[in-house]
């Protein structure tokens, strides 16, 4: 079959797939469980048994059968089948906790029936995503950490841990990464400021934001492409097609390999994700910055304040949890910057990061402990910026 | 000390005219009310002399100098907006040093002078507080504060009122009074949409409507003598009412024939042996109108509505066409069972204008 054909019954499986359970499950939900009228008490008991056989009977006789027509009886034996079977266990007396919920013992009225409905009709949204997310980012997370216990030769332990920490170009990462932390979250926020705050008041201004803007569209492995163009070298006696190069030539220098001198090719890399980037922080903080009341500067003017005290004093604090948003989501990014370094010069000259480190020891050396351990690492230094995030762009809802 | 002089000030943006030629004398000391229509610029008005709009045409003095290209913060004015527009990430002491710590003030002057400030204006356990933490009535105090920490020649008001509930603007404007009183120098420019405030508050009333001012004078002047039917309508609850008619005698006093055979009024106005026959609009006050049995001199009329308020009953008469405003009696005290009865009211010729083609005959030649 064409494979844009598989692309398109794919699509339609899925949105079909999505739409069906959100109708289907409410339909459930509004025509079965809970409908919105009132029963009397015997009714109720009623369809607390026939609930119950639904709740209780149907999904074990349906599980143990999927179950028992995969594995066979003897797999019940095994460790993995006893987890299974606790599994379907919880989850079964967690339905038969639930049916107290949902049919209540006496009479209902409407009124109860809707609002228990409502407080269901929730986790119907949700549990397509909790589903989804934990197959997808909790077990993966739980792999790795076994996975990062595990040593090459068989061992279990921290012994990839130790022998990381030992290893030089683990700290040579591990101190790029800190450079790239403070630099390009830094930048990025200031220039997106800059540029907000610049082109608010321009007739072009749309125009220059667009501009800006656009290096957002392009992917980080594009944009390293067009800057590796920028930095790119020709021996002397030939015409340079590297910008940096011509212009540093036509000052009177000799041509340069700009990527290859140690710690300033660093800043280089750090360039190209500014530089993609601060429209994300421009387009943000420019928003903020147009939901600032106009008459609280004009307060500021009548009190006597300067553009730039207007600017530092009365403009940027009232945004400042949205700066803070902006610098914390640019951060997240910059501790998971891999492509840029990877295109450019995949960690030589001393330009290794964490990521591209964790790329080298899993999919290079084939060492899945030690690469394994590296993804813990910048796990462990993504969630608290990322629980602060969450936290600020939370407050800044309210 | 600080007067104001608007001469032919002019205002437009692009080619829309928002005020054409104001003129107007303001003294030291007094307290300014700006009313009118919405729309009508009095904002703008304001702005531009608090110099946050440009002046499209004529001069602006204050204290004698043309203040045109001043910068605001140099002009000696102070501004309460309509929002209170506070600094929301100070706190109630910062948004009041605010202005002072720009103007390089030493750190004790600045406190001495905030501390004064808050003190007049019950705001002193509030100091430490944001804005938010504030409640309405709180946050006007802070913003009327912010102006007077800064000791301003002129203070601007633009609707400070008009977020706070009844009572507590009641209360406000009796705040505001009570400042004014205390710095009986300074000179006070203050926008409404509320008779009240405007006919409690002012020294003088400008009203503004159709571009221009539309008469200035004190509260009382405009509410006696209105210059036109704009502002014989505009002040006063409710309005006057207007009655179409003809001058059928002329002289010291003026007799008008209503329009609709409702009967024949005299007015203590003059007119000219040359006004006699000529359509007029008169107007007489709800309040001004009383019941009378001579059917000579008065209006009458059949009652379409009978509204009691204890205080007073409003009596809403029959208009002449459908859709046409009613004409309104406010008679004081309690009167039953006048709905459908048809009534003579009369007015003492003193209250009775008579407007020949929008302006009182007062006025005439002025
Ligand atoms: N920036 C602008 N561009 C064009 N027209 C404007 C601008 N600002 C105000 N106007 C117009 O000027 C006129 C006067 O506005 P202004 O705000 O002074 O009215 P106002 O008397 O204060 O009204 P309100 O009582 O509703 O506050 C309005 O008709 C408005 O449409
Ligand atoms: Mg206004």
């Amino acid at each position: 079959m064409h494979p844009a054909l598989q692309g398109l019954i794919t699509i339609v499986i899925g949105v079909g797939g999505c739409v069906g359970y959100f109708y289907f499950s409410n339909f459930l939900l509004d025509r079965f469980l809970l409908p919105a009228r009132a029963f009397t008490a015997a009714e109720t008991a009623a369809r607390r048994r026939l609930g119950l056989i639904f709740l209780f009977a149907l999904p074990t006789l349906l599980i143990l059968a999927l179950y028992l027509s995969g594995t066979g009886l003897s797999g019940i034996a095994s460790g993995w089948g006893l987890f299974w079977l606790l599994v379907v266990l919880a989850l079964i007396f967690g339905l038969w906790r639930l049916t107290g919920f949902v049919f209540a013992t006496g009479e209902t009225t409407a009124g109860h029936n809707i609002s228990h409905a409502n407080m269901i009709r929730p986790w119907l949204f949700l549990l397509p995503a909790i589903l989804a997310l934990g197959l997808y980012l909790t077990y993966p997370v739980f792999e790795t950490l076994r996975l990062s216990l595990i040593h090459r030769n068989g061992g279990v332990g921290i012994g990839n841990y130790t022998f990381m920490f030992g290893e030089q170009k683990f700290w040579e990462a591990m101190r790029n990464n800190m450079l790239w932390l403070v630099v390009v979250p830094a930048m990025s926020t200031a220039f997106g400021l800059i540029v907000a705050q610049l082109t608010d008041r321009l007739s072009w201004g749309n125009i220059a934001k667009m501009l800006v803007f656009m290096p957002m569209a392009i992917s980080m492995v594009g944009a390293s492409v067009i800057w590796k163009l920028v930095y790119e070298s020709r021996p002397a006696e030939v015409e340079q097609i590297g910008v940096l190069n011509a212009l540093w030539v036509g000052m009177g220098g000799e041509p340069q390999q700009w990527l290859t001198l140690p710690v300033w090719n660093n800043f280089f890399l750090m360039v190209v994700l500014i530089w993609i980037q601060t429209g994300f922080a421009m387009v943000i903080l420019s928003a903020a910055l147009r939901g600032i009341p106009e008459e609280t500067v004009e307060a500021a003017i009548v009190d006597g304040a300067g553009p730039f005290q207007i600017f530092f004093k009365i403009k940027v604090p009232q945004i400042m949890s949205t700066i803070v948003v902006v610098w914390t989501t640019i951060t997240l990014v910059v501790l998971k910057v891999f492509d840029i370094v990877f295109t450019m010069t995949n960690g030589q000259w001393g330009t290794q990061v964490l990521a591209n480190y964790m790329y080298d020891k899993m999919f290079r050396a084939n060492d899945w402990g030690t690469g394994s351990a590296a993804a813990m690492v910048i796990m462990l230094l993504v969630t608290p910026i990322l629980v602060w995030n969450v936290r600020n762009a939370r407050k800044e809802m309210r | 000390m600080a007067g104001l002089k608007l001469t032919s000030i002019d205002k437009s943006y692009g080619d829309v005219d928002v005020l054409k030629d104001i003129n107007l004398d303001i003294e030291a000391g007094e307290l300014i009310v700006f009313v009118g229509p919405s729309g009508c610029g009095k904002s703008t008005l304001l702005r531009m002399i608090a110099g946050l709009e440009k002046i499209t045409g004529g001069t602006l003095e204050i204290d004698g100098l043309v203040v045109n290209d001043v910068p605001p913060a140099q002009r000696g004015i102070a501004m309460v907006f309509q929002s209170y527009a506070l600094y929301p990430h100070m706190t109630v002491f910062d948004n009041m040093a605010f202005a002072l710590k720009l103007a390089k003030l030493s750190k004790d002057e600045i406190d001495t002078a905030v501390r004064k400030a808050a003190d007049i204006l019950q705001l002193t356990p509030y100091l430490d507080r944001l804005p938010k933490a504030l409640s309405g009535g709180q946050r006007q105090r802070v913003a009327i504060g912010r102006c007077i920490v800064r000791d301003p020649k002129v203070f601007l008001f633009d609707e400070p009122l008009s977020n706070l509930d009844a009572a507590l603007r009641v209360a406000t404007r009796l705040e505001i009074a009570q400042l004014k009183e205390s710095m009986p120098d300074r000179t006070m420019i203050y926008v409404t949409h509320d008779q009240v405030e405007a006919m409690t508050l002012a020294s003088r009333i400008v009203v503004l409507a159709d571009k221009g001012i539309s008469q200035v004078g004190t509260p009382l002047e405009l509410y006696e003598t209105p210059q036109n039917e704009f502002v014989a309508q505009f002040i006063g609850s409710p309005a006057m009412n207007l009655f179409a008619g003809e001058i059928v005698a002329t002289g010291e006093r003026t007799s008008i024939a209503l329009e609709g055979g409702h009967g024949v009024v005299q007015s203590a106005y003059p007119s000219q042996e040359g006004d006699l026959g000529a359509k007029v609009n008169v107007g007489i006050r709800p309040e001004d109108l009383a019941l009378t049995d001579d059917p000579e001199n008065s209006y009458t009329a059949t009652v379409d509505v009978q509204e009691n308020l204890g205080e007073v009953t409003l009596l809403f008469f029959k208009p002449d066409s459908p859709g046409a405003e009613p004409v309104i009696a406010k008679l004081p005290g309690i009167h039953r069972g006048l709905k459908g009865e048809t009534l003579n009211l009369s007015a003492a010729p003193e209250k009775v204008h008579v407007f020949r083609d929008g302006i009182s005959l007062l006025y005439r030649g002025t």
